[in-house]
């Protein structure tokens, strides 16, 4: 038996722009075991809930994460919407839709090019991050933001898109769909990725589902699973179906991604051509009282805020699962038996977002 | 023919220019929803309190003694909830970004052009409790 190291893998790792370090047994070059510990970022944001008006914690829900910030904020107004009994007119919840969905696009966007730089395919990474760049433009164009969009409130959302950027988002999503549909056959069908991703760090159905894996990570594994067929926001109206493969590895969660970049298409295209007339927000009065666990799908899974209010202007406790805690222990059950120069791949296969982690 | 997914686009790179542009030289994209900065206007504020009160991050301070009115500019995150609220319009957003400072520094307006209009009321208000 060879002799066993110990080789940290961050919290500072180049393929890794936020901090999570990773104690990796070796044996010679193979990882053994793999022991993660977070705790770098903390922000406290939960306990913000206290000091911040419940209409104003949106803004910091929102600022949870920088990739699925409209989500957050989206997961948070539902569920106080929920305590509070308030009905979302039918144009704010499309809005949200079409939001969420611009959100999962950057998002895997973002992903699909950091995917490519951490297996060295440079100009797959720029050519991601430049379609992402669309999406960016659309929401600054929509929301004022690019990142941070701001529009969503208890009781509605707080900008309206206008008909014609409405009608000008539907023009475009078809040539946006072919850029993705030929950047997604890199992915899905280039032999050097399929080499270097077929049969790595893979997870299967059952471990997967015990583990507690959430969306593509889970998905890829064949577990079914996805927030957005019980029909939140407008999903209900819109026919959704979740992306599934069975494989496990760390080529089936790029595919994954791939596919919900086209659904996302598909979602938006659908809510854009259903966009009923009306509010987009209904006056919101008095405080809530009672506790919720509200649940939406993020990019990178289902996230949970728990929500309990008192009845006064600020909440008692906001508890935050977020899809990344859920799925560190899939990751270090994918991590042995891979080699060291695998492990930026498979890490990042699981899409980690410390912030979210850490909130 | 598997390795040659690339090709299409790879070909297209060298035939498209830049898909980054000369910024400074080439002033960014913004929109005209684009949440860059608060503006503050001293000459219309009435001092009353709806900004400061709506403000997520306590950026922004009010002394109606004093005729304050401070934005720290380092906490403010241009969420827009003080332009909404603002019943007199006198706060307003732009759309480019504050420039980057090398020290923190509140900003501070003195609400000068109010006095005006608060004598022409209280006689008003005088009048009717006489």
């Amino acid at each position: 038996m060879s002799e066993r190291i110990i080789v940290p893998f961050g919290p500072q790792h180049p393929v890794l722009p936020e901090p999570i370090h990773i104690d990796l047994v070796l044996e010679d070059e193979t990882v053994v075991e793999a022991i993660p510990s977070i705790g770098y970022i903390h922000r406290g944001l939960e306990q913000l809930v206290q000091k911040r008006e419940y209409t104003e914690y949106v803004y910091v829900a929102e600022r949870i994460c920088g990739i699925c910030s409209f989500i957050h904020a989206l997961c948070y107004s539902q569920g106080i919407e929920h305590i509070m009994e308030v009905e979302v007119p039918d144009r704010a919840r499309y809005l949200r839709t079409i939001w969420s969905e611009c959100s999962r696009l950057h998002s895997h966007l973002l992903w699909l090019g950091l995917f490519a730089d951490s297996m060295g395919f440079e100009n797959l990474f720029m050519r991601s991050w430049q379609l992402r760049e669309s999406v960016l433009d659309v929401f600054e164009d929509t929301t004022g933001g690019r990142i941070i969009q701001g529009t969503c409130k208890i009781g509605g959302v707080r900008r309206d898109i206008e008909q014609e950027k409405l009608d000008e988002m539907h023009r475009t999503l078809d040539p946006f769909e072919e850029k993705c549909r030929d950047l997604g056959d890199v992915f899905l069908n280039d032999e050097t990725v399929k080499y270097r991703l077929q049969g790595l760090g893979v997870i299967s159905k059952d471990e997967a589902y015990a583990l507690g894996a959430a969306g593509p990570t889970a998905r890829a594994s064949g577990v079914a699973m996805d927030h957005r067929e019980t029909g939140y926001a407008a999903y209900g109206d819109l026919g959704f179906k979740p992306v599934v493969e069975t494989a496990g590895d760390c080529y089936a969660r790029c595919a994954v991604r791939v596919k919900e970049v086209y659904a996302s298409i598909d979602l938006i295209r659908k809510a854009i051509e259903g966009m009923p007339d009306g509010a987009i927000d209904v006056k919101v009065k008095g405080t809530p009282n009672g506790e919720f666990f509200s649940r939406a799908e993020q990019p990178r899974g289902e996230v949970v805020h728990y929500l309990k209010a008192n009845g006064t202007k600020h909440l008692a406790r906001a508890r935050i699962r977020t899809p990344t805690l859920a799925n560190i222990p899939p990751l270090v059950k994918m991590l042995p038996g891979a080699q060291l120069a695998d492990v930026p791949v498979v890490v990042l296969s699981i899409d980690p977002c410390i912030s979210c982690t850490e909130r | 023919m598997g390795i040659f997914q690339m090709t299409k686009t790879v070909l297209r790179n060298i035939a498209g220019g830049p898909a980054t542009r000369q910024y400074p030289a080439v002033p960014a994209r913004t929109s005209p929803l684009t949440r860059g900065h608060v503006v503050f206007d001293p000459s219309t504020c009435r001092s009353c309190n709806i900004c400061s009160r709506k403000c997520p991050c306590e950026a922004i301070r009010i002394d109606k003694e004093e005729k304050i009115w401070e934005i720290d500019r380092m906490r403010c995150i241009a969420c827009g909830d003080c332009v909404e609220s603002c019943p007199f319009g006198s706060v307003t957003m732009e759309q480019d970004y504050f420039p980057p400072v090398m020290e923190h520094a509140v900003e501070r307006y003195t609400i000068t052009y109010v006095k005006p209009e608060k004598p022409a009321k209280k006689p008003v208000e005088e009048d009717t409790g006489a």
